[in-house]
C-alpha cells in the first residue's frame, strides 16, 4: 500500500484529497504547515509528495529542495497558477510533476500512479559515454561511484540510452518517461534535462551524455 | 516693410536736406550776382562815358576783372562774359575766368538770356578747358555796352561743396538706414526667439505627452505671458499625468483582484470538483432524484470551472502576461488535428469538415491556434445545423488566413461586430444547452492580437456566418491585407451590401 503524504494548508480540500485517495487504495497522511512539512515528511516515510506551493509557514518551494536534499521520493506539485514562474521554480527546486488546480481526481490518481510505477525493466546494463547504467538495479555510476538519481530521471536517462541514435522530441518524452497521454508542457522536458545533465555530466555547461538537438529535442550523446 | 519705411525716410530726409542747402546757395547766389551785375552794368557804363575810344576789348576785358576780382581768389563764381548770337558775327571778344568754358551755356539759355529784363538762373553743368565738369549754378543778365550792343553776362556758381555735403549727407543717411535695418532685424530675431522658443517648447512638451511621456515639463522662466502658458501647461500634464496614474492604479487593481479572485476560488473549487466526482461516481447508490443532482452537479462544476479558466484566460491578457510560444506549424495540419480533437462533438451534430487550400509552414503559437481554431470550429459546428463546414486556407507574402464558413442562421447586421464583446450572445433568451462561456471567441480574437493578426467576421441572414483568421508569417509583424476574402462572392456581398446592409468589420485589427 503506497503512501501519500499531502501537504496542504487547505483542511477542507486535504481531506478531500484523503478521501480520493483512500478510495484508490493508497495510505494518506497530512501536513497543514510548511515548517513541520520536513519532519512530518521524515517520520511518515512516504512513497510520494503532494505538495501545494502556498503555504503557510515555510514556502512550498523551500519545503521541495529540503526533501529533494535527503530523499529522491516524487513529488508532485499542486498549484493554483500555472502560467508563472511558480511552475518552472517548483521543478527547478526538485519536484517531478505538477498539477494545476482545479484538477479532477482521475487526473491526480493518474499522475500518481505515473510517478509511482515502477518501470517493468529486465536485467540489462547500458553504457553512455562512461557511465555505466544497470537498468534492474536503478543504479547509475561512472568509474565505480554512484550518481543518485531520482526515479524520473532514471527513467529519462534510461529512455534516452536505450536508443542513442533517436533523437526524442520533447513531447515523445513526456508520454514516455511522464506517461502523459496529451503532451502538454514541455517545460517540465527542459527542467528535468537540465537537473539530469547537473548530475551526471562532468561539465553540465558543455553537455556530453544528454545532447540538445536545436529545434528537435535531445538524444543522447555522443 | 521696416526696411521700406526707412527707405522712404531716409529718401524723404536727403531730399529735404538737399533742397534746404541748395535753396540757400540759389538765394545766396542770386543776391550776389544781382549786385555783382549792377557792378558790372556800372563799370561798363563808366568806362564808356569816360574814353569813348576805348576799344570794345578793354570795355570787356575791364567789366571781368570787375568781376574777377569781386569774386575774390576763392573762386566764389566763374564769370562769362559772352556776345549775344546776333554781335557773333562781328567777331567781339568774349571773356571768361578760370578756364571756364563756352559750351557751359546753352544756346537756349543765350537767347532766353538776351531777350529777358531780368536775372535768370538754371542749374547745369559748368565745364572747363582743362576738361573739369561740376554742377552749378549759372546767372545770367544782358549787358548793354553803348555803342557796340548786347552782351550776355553768366555768372557760374560752383556747386561742388553743395554737393559733396548732400553726398556725405547722403552717405551718412544710408549708412544710418542700414545700420536701422540691421538693428531691427537683429531685434525682430532676438524678440521672435525668444517668444517663439518658450512657444516651440510647449508644442514639443505637449507632442512628448501626447506620446505618453508623462513626466514632461516645460521650464518657466520670468513673469510674462509666456512664463504663464508654461506654467498653466505644466499644471495640466501635472493633474493629466495624476489622473492617468490614478486610472491605471485603478485598472491594476482591478486586474489584479480579477486574477485573485480567480486564483482564490481554485482550491475551493478542487474541493468541491472532487466531492462532485465522488458523488457522481457513486450515484448508482442513490435513488432518482438524488442520483440527478449529482449529475447537475457535476456537470454544472464543469462548467463552471471552464469559465473560470476562461476568466483567468482573459485577466492574463488584460494584465499583458500573455505570451507566445512560437514553434513552426503548418495550419492545415493543425485544423485537422482540432478537427480529429472535436470528432466527438462534430458526430453528435452530424456536421462534416470540409477543408480545402494549403499554406506553407509559419511560426506560431500552436496551443493558442489551436484554442482558436476549435472555437470557430465548435461554433460553425453548434450553429451550422448539420451543414458541412468549409474551412478555407490562403496565404500570401505576409500572411496566412483560415476562413471558417457554416451554413446556419447567419449573423445579423451588426452583429458581426458583436460578436468578439465578452459575454455576447446572439440571442439572450436563447437557450444555453449547446453550453459556451459567451468568451470564447473574447479569447480567440486576444489569442490572434497576441500574434499581430486579428480575427473578423461576416454574416448574413439566410446565408450563413464566415470567420476569418489572419496572422502574420512572421510573427509580431503586423499585416493589412489578409490573403483570404471574407463574405460571399464580390457580386453577391455588393448587392447584398445594399439591400441587407451587411456590415464586414475588422475586428482585432489592433492599430499600434
Amino acid at each position: 500500500m503506497a503512501r501519500v503524504l499531502v501537504v496542504d494548508d487547505d483542511q477542507a480540500l486535504s481531506e478531500m484529497l484523503g478521501i480520493v485517495l483512500r478510495a484508490e487504495g493508497y495510505e494518506p497522511s497530512f501536513c497543514d504547515d510548511g515548517a513541520k512539512a520536513f519532519s512530518t515528511f521524515k517520520e511518515s516515510k512516504p512513497d510520494l509528495v503532494l505538495l501545494d506551493l502556498m503555504l503557510p509557514g515555510l514556502d512550498g518551494i523551500e519545503v521541495c529542495k529540503q526533501i529533494r536534499n535527503e530523499s529522491v521520493v516524487p513529488i508532485v506539485m499542486l498549484t493554483a497558477r500555472g502560467d508563472t514562474l511558480d511552475v518552472v521554480q517548483g521543478l527547478e527546486s526538485g519536484a517531478d510533476d505538477y498539477i494545476i488546480k482545479p484538477f479532477k481526481p482521475k487526473e491526480l490518481i493518474a499522475r500518481i500512479k505515473a510517478r509511482l510505477r515502477k518501470e517493468d525493466y529486465k536485467s540489462e546494463t547500458l553504457t553512455l559515454g562512461d557511465l555505466n547504467i544497470d537498468v534492474l538495479g536503478h543504479s547509475v555510476k561512472r568509474n565505480g561511484k554512484t550518481i543518485i538519481l531520482t526515479p524520473l530521471e532514471f527513467d529519462l536517462l534510461v529512455a534516452l540510452a536505450r536508443k542513442p541514435w533517436q533523437v526524442y522530441t520533447r513531447e515523445q518524452l513526456l508520454t514516455e518517461v511522464w506517461h502523459y497521454r496529451n503532451p502538454a508542457d514541455t517545460r517540465l522536458v527542459n527542467v528535468h534535462v537540465q537537473r539530469l545533465r547537473a548530475k551526471v555530466e562532468e561539465d553540465p555547461e558543455n553537455p556530453k551524455i544528454v545532447m540538445t538537438v536545436r529545434g528537435v529535442g535531445y538524444k543522447a550523446g555522443p | 516693410m521696416s526696411t521700406i519705411l526707412i527707405t522712404i525716410i531716409g529718401l524723404a530726409l536727403i531730399n529735404r536736406v538737399s533742397t534746404g542747402i541748395l535753396s540757400a546757395k540759389e538765394t545766396a547766389s542770386i543776391t550776389e550776382a544781382n549786385s555783382a551785375i549792377k557792378d558790372a552794368q556800372r563799370v561798363i557804363t563808366a568806362t564808356d562815358t569816360g574814353a569813348s575810344s576805348l576799344t570794345i576789348t578793354s570795355i570787356v576785358d575791364t567789366a571781368v576783372n570787375a568781376l574777377a576780382d569781386r569774386a575774390g581768389q576763392s573762386g566764389l563764381y566763374d564769370v562769362l562774359f559772352l556776345t549775344s548770337p546776333e554781335l557773333s558775327s562781328f567777331g567781339f571778344p568774349e571773356r571768361g575766368t578760370n578756364l571756364v568754358a563756352v559750351t557751359s551755356v546753352s544756346e537756349e539759355l543765350k537767347s532766353q538770356v538776351k531777350n529777358s529784363s531780368n536775372l535768370l538762373w538754371s542749374y547745369t553743368q559748368i565745364n572747363y578747358l582743362d576738361g573739369r565738369s561740376v554742377p552749378g549754378l549759372i546767372i545770367g543778365a544782358p549787358i548793354e555796352i553803348r555803342n557796340f550792343g548786347t552782351y550776355l553776362l553768366f555768372l557760374l556758381f560752383p556747386l561742388q561743396q553743395e554737393e559733396e555735403t548732400i553726398n556725405i549727407i547722403q552717405s551718412s543717411v544710408l549708412a544710418t538706414g542700414i545700420f536701422l535695418v540691421i538693428g531691427l532685424l537683429i531685434l525682430v530675431w532676438y524678440l521672435t526667439k525668444s517668444v517663439l522658443s518658450p512657444v516651440r517648447k510647449t508644442a514639443n512638451a505637449a507632442e512628448r505627452l501626447r506620446l505618453g511621456l508623462l513626466n514632461e515639463r516645460v521650464p518657466v522662466s520670468g513673469e510674462d505671458d509666456l512664463a504663464k502658458l508654461a506654467g498653466s501647461f505644466n499644471s495640466m500634464a501635472a493633474s493629466i499625468q495624476e489622473q492617468i496614474t490614478q486610472l491605471e492604479q485603478m485598472s491594476r487593481m482591478q486586474r489584479r483582484f480579477v486574477s485573485d479572485v480567480s486564483h482564490e476560488l481554485r482550491t475551493p473549487l478542487t474541493t468541491v470538483r472532487m466531492a462532485a466526482d465522488v458523488l457522481y461516481e457513486a450515484r448508482d447508490q442513490y435513488k432518482g432524484e438524488t442520483a440527478r443532482a449529482a449529475e447537475l452537479l457535476s456537470t454544472q462544476i464543469e462548467r463552471f470551472e471552464i469559465l473560470l479558466s476562461q476568466l483567468l484566460e482573459i485577466s492574463r491578457f488584460d494584465a499583458g502576461a500573455a505570451e507566445l510560444t512560437l514553434r513552426k506549424t503548418n495550419i492545415k495540419q493543425l485544423i485537422e488535428k482540432t478537427a480529429d480533437s472535436l470528432a466527438n462533438l462534430l458526430t453528435s451534430q452530424e456536421t462534416p469538415v470540409v477543408i480545402t487550400g494549403d499554406a506553407p509552414e509559419i511560426d506560431l503559437d500552436t496551443r493558442r491556434v489551436e484554442r482558436i481554431l476549435r472555437n470557430l470550429i465548435s461554433n460553425a459546428s453548434e450553429y451550422g445545423q448539420g451543414h458541412p463546414i468549409e474551412i478555407e486556407i490562403g496565404s500570401d507574402d505576409e500572411a496566412i488566413a483560415v476562413v471558417v464558413k457554416d451554413k446556419g442562421p447567419g449573423l445579423k447586421p451588426g452583429e458581426s461586430s458583436l460578436v468578439f464583446n465578452r459575454f455576447w450572445r446572439a440571442d439572450p433568451a436563447r437557450n444555453r444547452k449547446t453550453g459556451g462561456t459567451g468568451l470564447g471567441l473574447a479569447i480567440a480574437l486576444e489569442d490572434a492580437r497576441l500574434h499581430s493578426g486579428w480575427l473578423d467576421a461576416w454574416g448574413s441572414p439566410g446565408v450563413g456566418s464566415m470567420f476569418r483568421l489572419t496572422l502574420p508569417k512572421v510573427a509580431h509583424k503586423s499585416v493589412t491585407k489578409s490573403p483570404l476574402a471574407i463574405g460571399v462572392g464580390e457580386e453577391i456581398s455588393l448587392e447584398l451590401d445594399k439591400n441587407l446592409n451587411i456590415d464586414l468589420v475588422h475586428q482585432g485589427k489592433s492599430s499600434d
